[in-house]
């Protein structure tokens, strides 16, 4: 177990070394969870709180959790491809696909899988942060016109107030053929409604 | 009817182009969900009290979580719940600070901090073998001025620092078939005793310096009766074991490195012996308590290592671990269950006629027995000592006792959930007083002034937390009749305890719970477990008058030949009706689609021996069922050999059952995967109950396909064998995923796909003709979501009017599984970000709503995604006839929108399943999702277009009426005055 330990001590030193093979079976799978300061902490995680914060091996197998500082460990991991997900409320983390190769260990080869983006060294970023709730807009004038009642009193007042207005505005003449047009036809036929109906 | 869904479809249409994202205002929370947070069956308590701060309390349970808890109102500070195999095999306290957690068959040790959870230090511990898995915190052992902790696991004595998780020493224990039964530290010294046997009749004692891990003395002494079961440490250097008879107790003493065993045969003890005896370790100093059968027995070893019977009691009993209370004395507690009561009693340890306190505390019936016992003791103000306890239930409760009082309690049952179904609430039958009518309306109209004035940004900090407030305590909501809308049912949950609850969706308070005694432990049935949930019986048209009840299907032992049992609850009243003990085992269980003339389901329960067991027995229910014989098929895995097999019925049971109710079966078809390449990971089927409004679905250029709806599809996603294990085992070249469709009356596959390079998990859901299903893409090294949809191309002539107006079309003939099925699919694949632990769809009751997938994500999140991202119809670049039906352009991976999660910023942690319900109003469906915690919410997957939204505001429509009304009186008598002023001109 005490070379574990050193490596750890090691690690914590320098971020640069990833992956190990440890004492025994199995490599370890050394990383750290960085969440910048001031990142859309909008009273889901205090800034730097990571006590909830969830480091996953391939979708279960291992559950584990951030030391203070943010690192994490996964021990005894068989060599092969992985997948480590990051689940932390407020945040979206990418998958990383971390290969620990038994040829040549310590070489570190990690990617995120949504932009295939490769990482150096395993430090863990959140692509973004999730605002899990819609922002309530500031009332406004415009959207109260925009809601149905204000629809609804809108054209009211086209009615009440434009309407007498494009009545008066007609020539008079024209007016007086409308009307007789009208009391000829008696009732008003489908055709006549129609563009170009009334042309013959 | 036909205008009125044409209607709601071009609305939904409307709408859903408008904004196709579900999402929630921050103040919204807790308006229509609820979330509750449980632990699971506490397996271990430690107490923090020392300090004259906060009273608290750590648990682990057996849902692998870890929690610190208020002990004045159980209230949970924090709470880890570690992955599925992480199971917690020890806690205790180190340095006043820090929790240490022992897991995962003792190979994993973690440090948390105390007053806020996070996480210390974590060791991983390795060893030789398998071994029990112990975990010694001793107060006062330093190395180096540095606490240690002492861990027995995998046959490996480990010593590590409590500051950083350093192991200081280790040392191995590699005997053949030594067991290490007990770990000893006697307090004060820096020994350490670890004592087991070996092959059997060996006991072995090893005495190693706790401070470098040296050995120090080896022993071992043979005894021919041999050993059986555990041992418990009665002093410090004596312990208590049975011989392999379980007749004869053995004192062993190991004093100065010398064993001697002392028997003492149970029959010298008490008159009448009771068979084989097990051992119930006890921490207590000169205490242990052995039980026969359903007899407990509390021994006290003198000093003379000679064994004496203190107490014989016919009742349950449990023992507490010791208490150190002042100048080197124990105190212990001794709980039992008599009737309606539990007594308590706490003694001294070397003082067993004395009791220290006794108590009776009335405990409700339906929490069983008294399983686990943890004392604590405080000083009262007169100086003496108090005790409280902390009791875990038969029911998986915990709760609080002190000073004979329950202080509180926690239903901790429900972190564990087999099975949900839901009930209606009864009618409302009498109108409400009229008083009550007037003062709802002043307080109506005053809610809404105030949301008026929030709305118009006019209310003071004051009115809106009033707002609120009012909003979130709307007595509607939890009221217990039936509503218009159907928001509000019974949830009605079985818990691994065998415990029933009936939650009420509103608020998610208990309605009533009941304990089935058929899921509780008996002489009959040693080990019940709970199977299922099924809706009996659902009053409607001509049987209002009964009450729903609930049918709950137990089996006696995990054996697949146990015998059943059935229980049958009334869901109103939360009594069990009746119950029954089967002859035969359940295998598996169909609900049929027939109903009795009370409104009985009928049920069809197929044992082990392939024999079918019609429920209820009655012969209504057997004229009814014989009616329908030849139309019932039904389907079974055995996914051990790879064998899917289809099943008839032939005829009532022949040879010695004389048995009116049991029919014979008959092999249809089976289809047999080949073991070597393919193993069945996963099947899922529709819904029984799933609701479709059509068949036919119009695609952009007028035409019209038509779904293959058949209720008797089967998905199965096999993989190959070497696929099967963990993400990273496996490469590429030799994994591969099949999906099949299959129809399981007839056997036939009517649809076979395979993902080269990819593996399982596979998490699917069935619902009309599609399937999605869920699995991990190795060569992407990414999560991949398919869609595969069914189309009947038989009806695919059936678009022209003129022959549905003229009647030749084929819409009306029947349609039979055994005529070849014209079908074809359409399938696609999306990358999908997170892993996932569950799927489902949403439902409603006429199926008219646009479904949405609802998927429990790794993170114990809900993400609800839209089926229309699911479409094998989206390409790249939609034509606009395809944009107008509502195609989304073709992405390779699946859009996670945060505001869609339904959980929002809630936790479902350990989520295991997520149950979806109709609402009555069609928009509306009910999601309940389970794990450790519950969570509830309503869902309207293209929003609320057949209802008014909570926010509606009644207020401003009545002021805008009411101006409305003004100006025309208004404009009326303007227009009045102008007429008659003209005519006066």
């Amino acid at each position: 177990m005490a070379p574990i330990a050193r490596l750890l001590l090691l690690a914590l030193l320098s971020t640069a070394l990833t992956i190990s093979s440890g004492s025994g079976d199995g490599y370890t799978i050394n990383g750290r969870v960085k969440i910048p300061q001031g990142l859309g902490t909008k009273g889901f995680a205090l800034p730097g709180k990571t006590s909830n914060v969830k480091v996953i091996l391939n979708g279960g197998q291992i559950v584990t959790y951030l030391r203070p500082d943010g690192y994490f460990l996964f021990q005894n991991i068989p060599a092969g491809t992985h997948l480590i997900e990051v689940t932390a409320i407020g945040y979206f983390f990418s998958p990383v696909r971390v290969d620990v190769s038994a040829r040549n260990p310590g070489k570190v080869q990690a990617a995120l899988t949504e932009n295939r983006r490769g990482l150096s060294e395993l430090v863990l970023e959140p692509l973004r942060d999730e605002q899990y709730y819609e922002i309530r807009e500031p009332f406004s004038i415009m959207s109260v016109v925009k809601s149905p009642m204000g629809l609804m009193v809108g054209f009211m007042l086209v009615v009440v107030f434009l309407m007498p207005k494009l009545v008066e505005n007609m020539d008079p003449e024209e007016m007086r053929r409308a009307q007789e047009e009208m009391r000829n036809q008696g009732v008003p036929s489908l055709a006549s409604l129609l563009p170009g109906g009334g042309r013959n | 009817m036909a205008i009125r869904s044409f209607l709601i479809l071009f609305i939904l249409f409307f709408f859903s182009s408008l904004n196709p994202i579900l999402s929630l205002y921050e103040d919204q929370v807790g308006l229509v969900d609820w979330h509750q947070q449980y632990l699971g069956k506490v397996k271990q308590a430690v107490f923090h009290t020392h300090k004259t701060g906060r009273k608290r309390v750590v648990v682990s349970t057996e849902e692998n979580v870890v929690a610190l808890l208020d002990l004045r109102q159980g209230e949970i500070f924090w709470r880890h719940v570690l992955g599925s195999n992480d199971v917690i095999d020890g806690i205790d306290i180190a340095l006043g600070k820090y929790v240490i957690t022992l897991s995962s068959g003792g190979s994993i040790l973690r440090a948390w901090n105390l007053p806020d959870g996070q996480m210390v230090w974590e060791s991983s511990l390795r060893g030789p073998k398998h071994s029990k898995s112990l975990l010694l915190v001793p107060t006062n052992l330093k190395i180096e001025k540095d606490n240690i902790v002492i861990i027995f696991s995998n046959g490996r004595l480990n010593a590590v620092s409590c500051i950083d998780g350093e192991v200081l020493w280790e040392k191995d224990f590699e005997g053949e078939s030594l067991e290490v039964q007990q770990v000893i530290q006697p307090p004060g010294s820096n020994l350490i005793y670890v004592v087991g046997f070996a092959s059997s009749s060996l006991f072995e004692m090893y005495q190693i310096n706790a401070l470098n891990g040296e050995l120090l003395k080896h022993e071992s002494a043979a005894f021919s009766g041999g050993f059986l079961g555990e041992v418990s440490p009665v002093f410090s250097e004596t312990v208590v074991a049975l011989d392999s008879t379980g007749l004869i107790l053995l004192t062993v003493s190991f004093q100065n490195g010398m064993i001697s065993f002392q028997q003492t045969p149970i029959s010298n003890l008490v008159k009448d012996s009771f068979g084989p005896a097990k051992i119930i370790p006890s921490s207590v100093t000169g205490i242990f308590a052995i039980k026969m059968n359903a007899v407990t027995i509390v021994i006290r070893v003198t000093d003379e290592n000679k064994l004496e019977v203190v107490e014989k009691t016919n009742h349950e009993t449990s023992i507490s671990d010791a208490l150190p209370v002042s100048e080197g004395q124990q105190a212990f507690a001794l709980v039992q269950r008599a009737g309606p009561e539990i007594h308590l009693r706490v003694k001294l340890a070397h003082n067993w006629d004395d009791n220290l306190l006794k108590e009776s505390v009335k405990m409700d019936q339906h929490r069983g027995l008294v399983h686990k016992i943890y004392i604590n003791n405080y000083i009262r103000t007169d100086k003496s000592y108090g005790f409280r306890a902390l009791i875990v239930m038969e029911d998986h409760s915990l709760l609080l006792l002190q000073q004979g009082e329950i202080v509180w309690s926690r239903e901790d049952g429900l972190a564990s959930i087999i099975d949900v179904t839901t009930s209606e609430l009864p009618v409302e039958r009498d109108g409400v007083s009229v008083a009550k009518v007037e003062h709802n309306l002043f307080e109506w109209l005053k809610g809404h002034m105030l949301k008026l004035k929030g709305t118009l940004m006019l209310a003071s900090p004051q009115d809106i937390a009033a707002i609120q407030s009012m909003r979130l305590k709307n007595s509607e909501k939890s009221k217990m009749t039936r509503d218009h809308n159907g928001f509000r049912k019974l949830l009605i949950v079985l818990t691994r305890a065998g415990k029933l609850f009936a939650l009420h969706t509103g608020d998610g308070h208990i309605v009533w719970s009941y304990l089935l005694q058929s899921l509780q432990k008996s002489k009959v049935c040693q080990h019940p477990i709970g199977l299922n949930l099924y809706k009996w019986q659902v009053p409607h048209h001509h049987a209002m008058d009964e009450n729903p009840s609930v049918l709950v299907i137990g089996k006696c032992g995990p054996s697949s030949d146990a015998p059943g049992a059935l229980s049958f609850v009334d869901t109103y009243t939360g009594k069990e009706l009746s119950s029954l003990s089967l002859v035969h085992s359940v295998a598996q269980v169909i609900p049929l689609p027939y109903t009795d003339s009370t409104e009985q389901r009928l049920h069809l329960l197929i044992d082990a021996d392939k024999h079918a067991h019609l429920y209820p027995k009655t012969p209504e229910a057997i004229s009814i069922f014989e009616r329908e014989l030849s139309n019932i098929y039904w389907y079974s895995v055995e996914d051990d050999n790879g064998i899917i097999k289809g099943h008839a019925l032939r005829g009532k049971c022949t040879g010695e059952v004389a048995d009116e109710v049991c029919f014979d079966t008959r092999e249809l078809w089976s289809i047999v995967f080949p073991s070597e390449s393919e193993k069945i990971i996963a099947t899922v089927t529709r819904k029984l109950n799933e609701v479709v409004h059509t068949q036919a679905k119009v695609i952009a250029d007028q035409e019209v396909m038509y779904k293959y709806i058949s209720r008797n599809l089967l998905f199965v996603a096999t993989v190959a064998l070497k696929g099967s294990g963990e993400i990273g085992s496996v490469t590429p070249e030799e994994s591969w995923l099949v999906a099949y469709l299959i129809d399981t009356v007839t056997g036939r596959i009517l649809h076979r796909v395979t993902h080269h390079g990819s593996q399982g998990p596979v998490h699917a859901v069935f619902s009309e003709n599609w399937v999605v299903y869920h699995y991990f893409n190795l060569k992407a090294h990414r999560y991949e979501m398919s869609v595969i949809e069914i189309y009947d191309q038989s009806r695919a002539d059936n678009k022209d009017v003129w022959k549905l107006v003229l009647g030749k079309h084929n819409l009306t003939s029947p349609i039979s599984l055994y005529s070849r099925p014209d079908v074809i699919t359409k399938s696609q694949s999306y990358f999908f970000t997170h892993s996932v632990k569950t799927i489902a769809v949403t439902s409603t009751t006429k199926g008219i709503t646009s479904k949405q997938l609802l998927i429990g994500t790794i993170g114990d999140q809900v993400l609800a995604l839209d089926k229309r991202f699911l479409d094998p119809r989206r390409t790249v670049n939609p034509t606009q006839a395809e944009k107008e039906e509502g195609i989304i352009p073709l992405t390779d991976s699946l859009p996670i929108i945060p505001q869609s999660y339904v959980t929002h910023a809630l936790r479902v942690e350990g989520l295991r399943g997520i149950i979806t319900v109709p609402a009555k109003l069609e928009s509306t469906t009910l999601v309940f999702a389970h794990g450790v915690d519950l969570f509830f919410t309503q869902l309207a997957p293209s929003r609320t277009y057949d209802s008014l939204t909570d926010d509606f505001n009644y207020a401003l429509l009545l002021i805008t009426i009411v101006a409305l009304v003004a100006a025309i009186s208004l404009t009326w008598t303007l227009s009045e005055r102008k007429e008659l002023q003209e005519n006066w001109r």
